[in-house]
């Protein structure tokens, strides 16, 4: 497991784990039924408070990447890739209206938009 | 969760000084740093928890229980490290040991021992010749070796140089991944207290300005910076402090979201630390006055 947090950022630490433990879940460099840290290790490696690694698991437990088994530790949950990518797809379709919603304010064009989506894409090569 | 510290209404007057109804307390498992500025009364505080000092009213249990009724049981269970070492200047480390060591029943020669190889402490050079950081550290490796559950510390760091005070708050760290201890340590240095407390007690004036978990104070607290024509009667007392500049103004809040409701992205935000909390805070009291 890889994590690398930064204080610098605005976004809230325990955030920012989440987010890196989800994208190794997702990835697959985190295995279904890994163990996980303990949060006492987590927040002794990572200089951080043992609050801020508990909200994180309590946050990734709720939205089904993880198990906390008491007195056993915490694992990666059993789930299938499907259901994975289809939360991630979901997150993605969130951003999408986000990005909509602001174009909309503006007055960008769909056709607009979309040559933006082409170009970022690298779908124009 | 069980509670390691529970502190209620605790009072004392001295007359020019007077601690001031100070309630707080610490779960089992966490690091509560204890923050203000000299002569705040955090040394006042940790004196009246080890009952070195009489409180007038309020009440102070450790463990669940009153530290006063149950003094030697609960003592057996804390560690305490003081900031001014120490009455046994000719002794060395190893007689000073032998004294100590027959009060606690749980003495552990075996952590002492490592204790000591890990902070290097010279066991045969007398005390008054330890630098700072040797005399703080074997203070450390006397008050953890009879397996404290309960460890308070009255400014560890201040004094020491930048590379013991890491050493120290990395031992503390690994000490905390047994969550049966507890540690309740007060410093002036701040840094030292972001970089490892679980909750934060801020006194001033003895008085509570607030105890909560860093987390939270690191959500409500904020630094905020704009031009001058932004601030307004309303938005200036919305601050727990400002300063003018003649090209922006910097002011602290403690309610993010509410700041943030008002000003929108007219104003730069920025992570406030420990040390601004309590500029900002030291500035309102002082304009209150």
């Amino acid at each position: 497991m890889k994590i690398i947090i930064s204080n610098a950022s605005a976004e809230p630490i325990y955030e920012q784990i989440g987010k890196q433990i989800k994208a190794q879940i997702i990835s697959g460099d985190l295995k279904e039924g890994e163990g996980l840290p303990s949060i006492r290790k987590l927040a002794k490696e990572l200089h951080i408070s043992v609050i801020t690694t508990k909200r994180t698991y309590v946050e990734l437990e709720k939205e089904g990447f993880i198990d906390v088994v008491g007195g056993k530790g915490t694992f990666v949950a059993i789930q299938n890739k499907e259901l994975l990518r289809e939360k991630k797809m979901k997150s993605i379709e969130d951003m999408m209206g986000d990005i909509v919603a602001e174009a909309q304010k503006l007055g960008i064009s769909f056709s607009e938009l979309q040559e933006m989506l082409t170009i970022l894409y690298g779908a124009d090569e | 969760m069980s509670t390691t510290l529970e502190i209620t209404n605790l009072s004392k007057d001295y007359g020019d000084f007077r601690l001031d109804n100070i309630s707080f307390s610490l779960p089992k498992g966490y690091v509560m740093g204890l923050i203000g500025p000299n002569g705040a009364g955090k040394t006042t505080i940790i004196k009246i928890i080890m009952n070195l000092i009489m409180k007038q009213s309020g009440a102070v249990k450790i463990f669940g229980k009153d530290h006063q009724k149950f003094e030697v049981e609960v003592k057996k269970r804390i560690g305490f490290v003081y900031d001014t070492p120490n009455f046994y200047e000719h002794l060395n480390l190893k007689q000073l040991k032998n004294t100590v060591a027959p009060f606690y029943e749980n003495w552990d020669e075996r952590t002492f021992n490592d204790l000591i190889d890990r902070f290097k402490l010279p066991l045969n050079k007398t005390l008054k010749k330890f630098s700072k950081g040797m005399a703080m550290k074997s203070s450390i490796a006397m008050a953890l070796s009879h397996h404290a559950d309960f460890i308070i510390m009255d400014e560890p760091t201040s004094g020491l140089d930048p590379v013991v005070r890491r050493e120290l708050l990395d031992f503390l760290r690994e000490l905390m991944v047994d969550e049966n201890k507890s540690i309740l340590f007060s410093s002036h240095i701040t840094t030292d207290i972001e970089q490892v407390a679980d909750y934060i007690t801020y006194v001033q004036d003895g008085k509570l300005v607030f105890s909560k978990t860093k987390d939270d104070i690191f959500e409500e607290y904020a630094l905020v910076k704009g031009g001058n024509e932004m601030l307004d009667l309303d938005i200036r007392k919305g601050f727990v402090g400002v300063r003018t500049g003649a090209f922006g103004f910097e002011g602290l809040t403690n309610n993010l979201k509410e700041t943030k409701e008002l000003l929108a992205n007219n104003v730069i935000y920025e992570k406030a630390s420990l040390e601004d909390i309590m500029f900002y805070t030291n500035l309102n009291l002082k304009t209150a006055y």
